[in-house]
């Protein structure tokens, strides 16, 4: 029981992190003014055009496909693995469990070795290629090395030293319902949910600001119309409201 | 020809293969430091000492005071003022995808040229001074875990040294996945470097003439008259047309706005006197300003959104005093992209200005579609001692638009060489549109000081222009950009060309174009001819009548 009370504080402290750290960040980038108008060109000239322009970036990972093959295949697989694999583990809280959660099920359960070796191909990159060793921080290699284990401990106890899954669903059905339930004491299991708790605490202060950053990257949310519409930022428009050049002789 | 390396081109395949990394090729100084009395003017501080020689760059003691504070003050200020900043600050996962994409990388090898190294020389002290993981990692001694780093005064000569190795062309931009740009970076890095008495001579000694005198050259008001009237006898001698460049006539239609390098350099003249004459035939009435007679804005590549907005509010002015109904701006990059993208923001609204038009205009967009209609009478064979390959600037390409069309920078700029010239070819794909290749002079890096990186960060277009020359005949590359001209007809030479071989859009419009009442070169001969033989009947009626008075008042004597 004790086990599973201080696991049930972190995830309920996780979530408080990861969900207001996320909030919080967006919160920044949606209040800064994006001053001029920098698409990056040829871009849309309509807001519709603007959002198939980004769903093409989120979904299909277009400008990193022109810009390197060898990146992109594993960065799409290991993205998609893992979405794969996070779907598959709703069935880890839901009940019943959705159908589409059934049926991807089966998949779900081998996408980690896929999982696995696309990032171990990311992580060969930052070894191999001299670019990108260049501009590795310990913490990329790092942020790697928690993925790959977060996915290895899950492997085994998907195919070596099962857990009480039950046992891990009251857990976590309790959780929602802020109801204290006990873990089963196995090291995969808790190895593999410290690691996911780390990562769900660094999300907000890492470079994982890349999922909801993207939406704000003014190179490719904003519509191409400069010469229609006159975009102005508030602090652009209090020069010209007091009429000073210079934004420290501003009232 | 120079104490560097200059790199070797094959022309095989057009591109330049991605090289071996070679750390410090480019680690040095920097360009020179602007002197407080520019600074001022920029309403920059001068509270700093001016370096004694290159070796004291960036040292704390020339440096203003609380340097380090005030430029982590001026870093907080624009990611609070700039998303794209805050933005590109955070979100980058090292990735790599652009480590291959910037010509000065490819050409000169630095690590440190690489877009995301680039970057990381400001985001690491963002790391460390602004973001958790920093903070957290520098208290427990172990910032660079999470690629933090401390500002110190090697940082600000890193900064010095390799933002002004940036021609802010937005290249990386394309190919990252989060369209991370790397000028928003560079142009943030200059800002916080003019707060702490690092300015750049070049930009900001331009800069402080356009505010002065209304154009990058200082070129006052009278000489410029005198230069546009010998331009007009030049087209006068060589057409028998009189074709005309007005300047600042009032209630004129059209305010043209162009590089003051129109004015005088070689190919830019060619492509002013190519406006002049598309206009004359559209009989389009027009002038040019004297107040406003600059289209570069300097201000664009120190990350001054204030310098920018107050070179751009003379072009506002310019339109108003003269009472004009629409404003055009010749051929330059990032001119174009200041006008197009920015002038709305920065200058507007122009409601005092015919709705019927874009606002601004590029000259291309009048000359494309007269050259379709039919408007102009064109002689294509007049090119034909030329073949033409055209280079995209990344301003235009990747910093704005011409028509109505995403990518009608690409297509409208080779409609009208298509329009005026047999021979076109274009260069490798990956080296033209939105991927084209910057001259290597661009984002203020135009300047003697920084000879050796504009030569190594040409090496990925002579590469794809050899290749064209080559194997495909090329003698001539056509570009839009005054910079582009200027760097090129430097830099080319070094890679086995000739000055001459580059030539502006307009320039080839000019060749082809058949003024209505030109005359043919006989007849221009036949009436020089007649005109001398004229003038010399006047001077020998002139001496005779000399003579004859001559000896009337010598009579009386007699």
């Amino acid at each position: 029981m004790v086990i599973g009370v201080i696991y049930a504080i972190l995830f309920w402290a996780a979530t408080f992190v990861i969900v207001l750290g996320i909030a919080n960040k967006i919160r920044i980038y949606w209040k800064t003014p994006a001053p001029l108008k920098i698409p990056t060109t040829p871009a849309p000239v309509t807001r519709g055009g603007v959002v198939i322009r980004m769903m093409t970036e989120v979904f299909l990972f277009k400008s990193l496909f022109r810009s390197n093959k060898l990146l992109w295949i594993l960065g799409f697989v290991f993205h998609y693995s893992m979405l794969v694999i996070v779907l598959r583990h709703f069935r880890y809280i839901l009940d019943p469990v959705w159908g589409v959660i059934d049926f991807i099920q089966p998949f779900g359960k081998y996408a980690g070795f896929i999982f696995i070796l696309a990032l171990l191909g990311l992580l060969a990159r930052r070894y191999f290629i001299d670019r990108v060793r260049y501009i590795t921080a310990p913490s990329d290699r790092a942020m790697l090395g928690l993925l790959i284990f977060i996915g290895f401990s899950g492997l085994m106890m998907q195919f070596t030293s099962h857990t009480d899954i039950v046992m891990v669903k009251a857990f976590f059905r309790g959780l929602i319902h802020f109801n204290w339930q006990p873990l089963p004491a196995d090291a995969p299991l808790l190895i593999h949910l410290t690691l996911v708790l780390i990562l769900m605490f660094i999300f907000p202060i890492s470079k994982l600001l890349h999922a909801p950053g993207i939406f704000f990257s003014p190179s490719r949310n904003q519509v191409d119309n400069p010469r229609e519409k006159r975009h102005l930022a508030p602090w652009a428009a209090e020069l010209e409201k007091q009429d000073k050049l210079y934004l420290d002789e501003l009232d | 020809m120079a104490d560097y390396e200059i790199p070797e081109i094959t022309g095989e395949e057009g591109i330049v293969d991605v090289p071996k990394l070679v750390p410090d090729t480019m680690k040095g100084a920097g360009p020179w430091v602007a002197k407080q009395e520019f600074q001022e003017f920029m309403h920059f501080p001068t509270d700093y000492t001016m370096p004694e020689s290159k070796e004291n760059y960036g040292d704390a003691d020339t440096l203003v005071e609380n340097w380090k504070e005030r430029a982590l003050d001026k870093m907080a200020d624009l990611k609070g003022r700039y998303r794209s900043l805050q933005v590109y600050l955070d979100i980058c996962v090292k990735c790599g995808a652009c480590t291959d994409k910037c010509h000065y990388f490819i050409g000169s090898k630095d690590p440190k040229n690489m877009p995301v190294a680039r970057q990381d020389l400001l985001r690491k002290v963002y790391r460390y001074y602004f973001t958790f993981a920093g903070k957290f990692f520098a208290k427990i001694g172990k910032p660079e875990f999470v690629g933090a780093t401390e500002l110190t005064e090697n940082v600000v000569k890193d900064w010095y040294n390799y933002y002004h190795q940036c021609s802010q062309c937005r290249r990386c931009s394309v190919f990252c996945p989060y369209g991370i740009d790397t000028a928003e970076i560079s142009m943030a890095a200059r800002e916080i470097l003019d707060h702490i008495g690092m300015g750049q001579k070049y930009c900001t000694e331009i800069m402080g003439k356009v505010h002065k005198i209304g154009n990058n050259l200082g070129l006052p008001a009278g000489a410029l008259a005198d230069t546009l009237e010998g331009l007009e006898e030049d087209i006068y001698d060589e057409t028998g047309v009189e074709v005309k460049l007005p300047l600042d006539k009032k209630g004129s239609d059209i305010l043209l706005i162009t590089p003051s390098a129109d004015f005088f350099a070689e190919p830019h003249v060619d492509g002013l006197m190519g406006y002049a004459k598309v206009f004359h035939e559209l009989g389009l009435d027009w002038t040019m300003s004297s107040y406003a007679s600059e289209g570069a804005n300097f201000g664009m590549f120190i990350g001054s959104y204030e310098n920018m907005r107050k070179i751009s509010l003379r072009i506002r002015q310019a339109a108003l005093d003269l009472g004009v109904k629409r404003i055009v701006f010749g051929e330059c990059g990032h001119a174009w992209r200041v006008a197009y993208s920015f002038l709305n923001t920065l200058a507007g609204p122009f409601d005092f200005l015919d709705q019927n038009y874009p606002i601004p205009q590029h000259v291309l967009e009048i000359t494309e579609p007269a050259l379709a209609e039919g408007k102009l009478n064109i002689d294509k064979s007049l090119n034909d001692d030329m073949t033409l390959t055209f280079h995209d600037s990344c301003n235009i390409a990747r910093g704005s638009r011409m028509g109505n069309k995403p990518g009608g920078q690409f297509e409208i700029p080779r409609n009208v060489i298509k329009a005026v010239c047999n021979n076109y070819v274009d260069m490798p794909a990956d080296t033209i549109h939105d991927a084209t290749f910057c001259c290597g002079g661009g984002g203020g890096i135009l300047t003697d000081d920084l000879m050796e990186i504009r030569v190594k960060g040409a090496q990925p277009r002579m590469e794809a222009l050899k290749h064209v020359t080559e194997n495909h005949g090329v003698t001539h590359m056509a570009a839009i950009c005054a910079i582009c001209k200027s760097q090129f007809t430097k830099v080319i030479p070094y890679y086995g060309f000739t000055m001459d071989q580059i030539v502006s859009v307009h320039q080839l419009v000019s060749n082809a174009i058949i003024l209505t009442g030109q005359l043919t070169e006989e007849e221009i001969e036949a009436k020089e001819a007649a005109e001398e033989a004229e003038r010399l009947a006047a001077k020998e009626a002139r001496e005779k009548a000399a003579a004859e008075k001559a000896a009337k008042e010598k009579e009386p004597d007699a």
